[in-house]
């Protein structure tokens, strides 16, 4: 028997340990290219202020990306730790692209990371600027082999259900990696990221302008941030919207729930709603305003269209229903017997076998063979509800997440123009704006995170796997304690982070937090020293 | 079929060469960890210990999150189960491994006392609790793990994690662990570092090898009473992975020292690991840190091989059901997905290795406490 209380802790600690994660990926990601950028300029002008400008932006990205390290590392074990059906049912496929994300991204990002930050006075300069691209490049290669995973769960291509192994088993490499799926996550994400480091590079040195501190150095920065974050954020809308198109096709029951789409929307004047309360208890809006002849064309790029809604939806669901919980009692005993028969029965259903695991939920036991006809109907209304992710959260984390897109097209809009223009201390409210704004792109990031994973629901490989099935079957005592501990040492990193960032944006460029103290003993010249060399306990 | 068998075989040595470069590098990491408080007993002495290993761990760290990945593509079914099986100890792990990276960077970044002081107990706990954690559950999986499967491959759990805790066994096999990586780190330390801080660290690091030596020959006797693990029916290595229906298996005691009478030539890998670790030792009293790193490399290869060497082909096995034991034929990726992983690794592995090389080239060479002072990047 699954305990739905442990599920859902184990749903919790995910969603809490991911999210928190994705606080620090967007600054790497945006941040690196940044610094690059910046170097570039240094290693042709040979002018010191922007080898200062690397150095003061590569410290902030230090303190941003010990975090993003340690976060990610919950992340990789955590599959194994509380996802075990999971890892099982899908470890075949789905390792993969994490055991390459190690060998192809995160060696080359962690081991080149030190010498950018150690290097400076032992590479040359055209090295040391390599070694910042190599940074940059290895933290996208990195994003890009997670997302073709999480693609997986959502469309999971390139696989196929094997009832000996009771896994689903590899089949074609090209698929996993080129799911338009994955490919459109990757671009849409990483850009996202820039925009996250464009508004933060921004938003410190309107910091400055508007105290005139670091004058020089905060125009200079503030204008390749502000140019850097237009083009990223009409880049981001542009992916999103082939996002949203990509769900159209593939998650049809995500798309409806983004829309809010309780009824299906026939041809072109269908509306689009602008503002809604989604009631999901009831399954109607308790309020909602809409825009006719917006919808159809925004997400199907087609005029005579039909797109369908929740309750068509959970339609198609109990057919699936009816036919999945025979695939799974014939898969059962074909796990026991190896009957043919058996076998042969199930791949009659076997498309549908998700919506059976998603219905044992419901059944008498958990157990399938115990439903009654009787019961039948109530099982069958139960799992076609439960196939519908929840609306209102999906419905706003996706309105807000574009609501935050185009304020950005606004701020830095503004921000580019008037810094082009060198008109910007006339502006002092752009530069408000931006020092606000700083820490929004990676709301927007986190409530589309939400949009992608709620949305997903109630399926971890989606169709196939649902989530009920999917975690550990740990004791509650067990999930209470790795919540508590890490919502503990989380607490303490968020609030050093937030302590450092502070102090060292605060202090500026080329200045020194820490002053150095005289050593107790004379310090010797030593490196490169031969007796030393070889005597080094002297 | 006889691919798939190549195959697997060949994914069981590469967790292997996986775990020894998780244990070496990794290990070396903690090992300064550990002995920061002890070698360091300035604060200039500590950021130094810091900035020997600094521009490297973070590289180093990816054997450890390699190691993750590589299990769950190539042995799935053993990353799920092992993984929540040892969930009480994992999450620790988790916990010590992930202050590490934080501390590093945060520690030489705030100048007063308490802050420093805290983020060097950090250091403690995150180098000696994790490499407790892995020796330790190398003790548990050879004594067999409590666990079974339903018919849909969901894992249960039989027995309550203060066993796999509180075993004398697996803690000698942490101890062991914790003594190498000291030993490892020490040996960093005195090729980097200078004056007291690399007396200091020589003294730690020839206790740990010793150590290290003395646990290893009794695990060795020791394993002799402990219930291993043999097939009482014929298996085929080529089988379907899954962990249901298997051949019978039996538990015996001695039963893990069975390959060896059976192939002697095994019982070099064993030798090979003691020689490690008392060449090694002999090496840093002789003053010759460089080779004592590589003879310590050669320390933990040898450990990591023989307990391969006694359980192969198991990986995990059960002692409530061992016909539901996990090993290299039952718990593997498929063929496609083992292909395809060699082939990235055959083409990544090299590279890997080559850059790595070459920026402990870049950075080699003693560490001036005067400057890693003097500069507010360094840790
Ligand atoms: C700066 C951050 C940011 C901004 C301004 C936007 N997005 Fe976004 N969006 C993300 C950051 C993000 C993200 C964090 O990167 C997500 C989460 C999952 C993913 O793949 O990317 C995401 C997911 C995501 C999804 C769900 C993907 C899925 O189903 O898996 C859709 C449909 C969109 N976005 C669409 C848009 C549209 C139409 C935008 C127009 C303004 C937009 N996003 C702006
Ligand atoms: C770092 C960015 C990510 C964030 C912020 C994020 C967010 C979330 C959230 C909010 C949930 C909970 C959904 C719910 O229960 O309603 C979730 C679940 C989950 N996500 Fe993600 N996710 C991220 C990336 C990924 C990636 C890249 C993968 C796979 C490679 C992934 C795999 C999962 C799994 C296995 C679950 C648990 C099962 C479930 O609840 O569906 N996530 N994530
Ligand atoms: C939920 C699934 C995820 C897992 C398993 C995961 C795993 C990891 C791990 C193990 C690290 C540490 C690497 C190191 O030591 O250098 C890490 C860091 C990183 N991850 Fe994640 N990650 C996840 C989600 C994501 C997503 C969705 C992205 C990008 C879109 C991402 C991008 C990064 C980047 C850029 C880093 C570098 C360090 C930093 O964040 O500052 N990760 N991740």
């Amino acid at each position: 028997m699954i305990d739905p209380t442990v599920v859902n802790l184990s749903r919790l600690q995910f969603a809490l340990t991911a999210l928190y994660h994705f606080q620090f990926v967007p600054l790497t990601l945006g941040l690196s290219f940044i610094l690059a950028a910046m170097e570039t300029v240094y290693v042709i002008t040979g002018k010191q202020i922007y080898k200062d400008m690397t150095l003061f932006w590569g410290k902030l990205f230090g303190i941003n990306f010990a975090i993003g390290v340690a976060t990610g590392l919950t992340m990789e074990f955590e599959f194994g730790t509380n996802w075990s059906m999971y890892s099982h049912f899908v470890g075949d496929v789905f390792g993969t692209p994490l055991a390459i994300e190690g060998l192809m991204a995160f060696f080359m990002e962690s081991t080149f990371v030190g010498l950018m930050f150690f290097g400076w006075d032992r590479l040359s300069k055209p090295a040391h600027l390599a070694v910042t691209y190599i940074v940059a490049l290895a933290s996208n290669l990195s994003a890009l082999w997670i997302l073709i995973a999480n693609g997986f769960m959502q469309d999971p291509a390139g696989a196929r259900f094997d009832p000996t192994t009771m896994r689903m088993q590899f089949k074609s490499f090209s698929a996993l990696v080129f799911s338009p799926d994955a490919q459109a996550k990757f671009v849409h994400t990483s850009i996202a990221g820039y925009v996250s480091g464009a508004m933060f590079v921004m938003g410190i040195s309107a910091y400055y302008l508007l105290r005139k501190q670091h004058r020089e150095f905060a125009a200079r920065s503030f204008r390749i941030a502000a140019l850097f974050g237009l083009i990223s954020t009409l880049a981001v809308v542009t992916l999103g919207d082939a996002l949203g198109r990509m769900d159209d096709l593939l998650q049809p029951t995500k798309l409806a729930a983004m829309e809010g789409l309780w009824h299906s929307a026939k041809g072109p004047a269908a509306p689009w709603k602008l503002f809604a309360l989604p009631d999901d208890a009831k399954q109607r809006d308790a309020f909602s305003i809409g825009i006719p002849y917006v919808l159809t064309p925004l997400v199907a790029h087609e005029w005579n269209t039909t797109i369908p809604g929740i309750y068509a939806l959970e339609r198609a669901a109990k057919a699936k229903t009816v036919s999945g919980i025979k695939a799974i009692i014939a898969l059962k005993s074909f796990g026991a017997s190896h009957d043919p028969a058996a076998l042969a029965a199930f791949r009659k259903h076997e498309n549908d076998m998700g919506y059976g695991f998603l219905a044992q939920r419901y059944a008498p036991d958990q157990n399938l063979s115990a439903i009654t006809p009787a019961l039948l109907p109530a099982v069958l209304a139960k799992t076609a509800r439960a196939s519908i992710p929840n609306v209102f959260v999906e419905f706003w984390s996706f309105r807000i997440m574009v609501g935050l897109g185009v304020a950005f097209i606004v701020v830095f809009a503004f921000g580019a123009y008037y810094s082009l223009k060198n008109e910007l201390e006339k502006h002092p409210l752009v530069m408000k704006a931006a020092m606000l704004a700083i820490p929004l792109p990676i709301l927007a990031c986190e409530f589309g995170w939400v949009t992608a994973e709620n949305g997903r629901q109630p399926w971890t490989v989606y169709g196939w796997l649902p989530t009920f099935q999917s975690a550990s079957s740990h004791g509650i005592g067990y999930m209470i304690f790795s919540l508590v501990g890490f919502v503990l040492l989380y607490s303490l990193f968020i609030a050093a982070e937030l302590y450092l960032m502070f102090k060292y944006a605060r202090l500026g460029p080329g200045e020194h937090a820490v002053q150095p103290k005289p050593l107790p003993v004379p310090a010797r010249p030593v490196f490169g020293q031969p007796g030393y060399a070889n005597k080094p306990w002297q | 079929m006889e691919l798939y068998i190549a195959l697997k075989i060949i994914w069981a040595l590469l967790l292997g060469v996986l775990l020894s470069g998780l244990a070496i590098m990794v290990g070396m990491d903690m090992g300064v960890g550990t002995l920061l408080r002890f070698v360091g007993k300035t604060d200039a002495e500590r950021r130094t210990s810091l900035a020997i290993i600094g521009p490297h761990w973070d590289g180093n760290q990816v054997w450890f999150i390699l190691g993750g990945g590589a299990i769950f593509a190539a042995f799935p079914t053993l990353y799920a189960t092992s993984f929540s099986t040892f969930y009480v100890v994992m999450i620790l792990l988790l916990f010590a491994m992930i202050l590490r990276p934080v501390a590093f960077e945060y520690r030489s970044k705030v100048d007063a006392r308490h802050w420093r002081a805290s983020w060097d107990w950090a250091f403690l706990v995150s180098g000696a609790l994790p490499m407790i954690i892995f020796g330790a559950a190398f003790g548990n999986v050879l004594q067999g793990v409590g666990f079974h499967f339903s018919w849909d491959g969901q894992y249960y759990q039989d027995e309550s994690f203060i066993w796999y805790l509180l075993n004398p066994f697996a803690l000698l096999c942490g101890v062991m662990s914790l003594a190498l990586a000291v030993y490892q780190g020490g040996a960093m330390l005195m090729i980097r570092g200078m004056g007291d801080l690399a007396a200091r660290a020589r003294r730690f690091a020839v206790a740990g090898g010793l150590l290290a030596l003395v646990l290893f020959v009794i695990g060795g006797v020791w394993i002799e009473f402990i219930k291993g693990f043999v097939f009482t029916q014929s298996v085929d290595p080529g089988m379907p992975a899954t962990p249901l229906g298997g051949p019978a298996v039996a538990m015996r005691a001695g039963a893990w020292l069975d390959n060896f009478h059976a192939h002697p030539l095994l019982w070099l890998l064993p030798a090979l690991g003691a020689c490690g670790m008392l060449g090694g030792s002999l090496a840093l009293l002789a003053r010759k840190p460089v080779l004592g790193w590589w003879l310590g490399a050669l320390a933990w290869i040898g450990t990591i091989a023989t307990v391969g060497g006694a359980m192969f082909p198991f990986l995990m096995p059960s002692s409530t059901t061992p016909a539901q034991s996990l090993t290299v034929w039952n718990a593997s990726g498929s063929a496609y997905n083992l292909g395809w992983m060699l082939g990235f690794a055959v083409v990544f592995v090299p590279i890997i290795v080559s850059y790595t090389g070459w920026a402990f080239r870049v950075m080699k060479g003693k560490v001036n406490p005067a400057t890693v002072v003097a500069d507010d990047h360094s840790y």
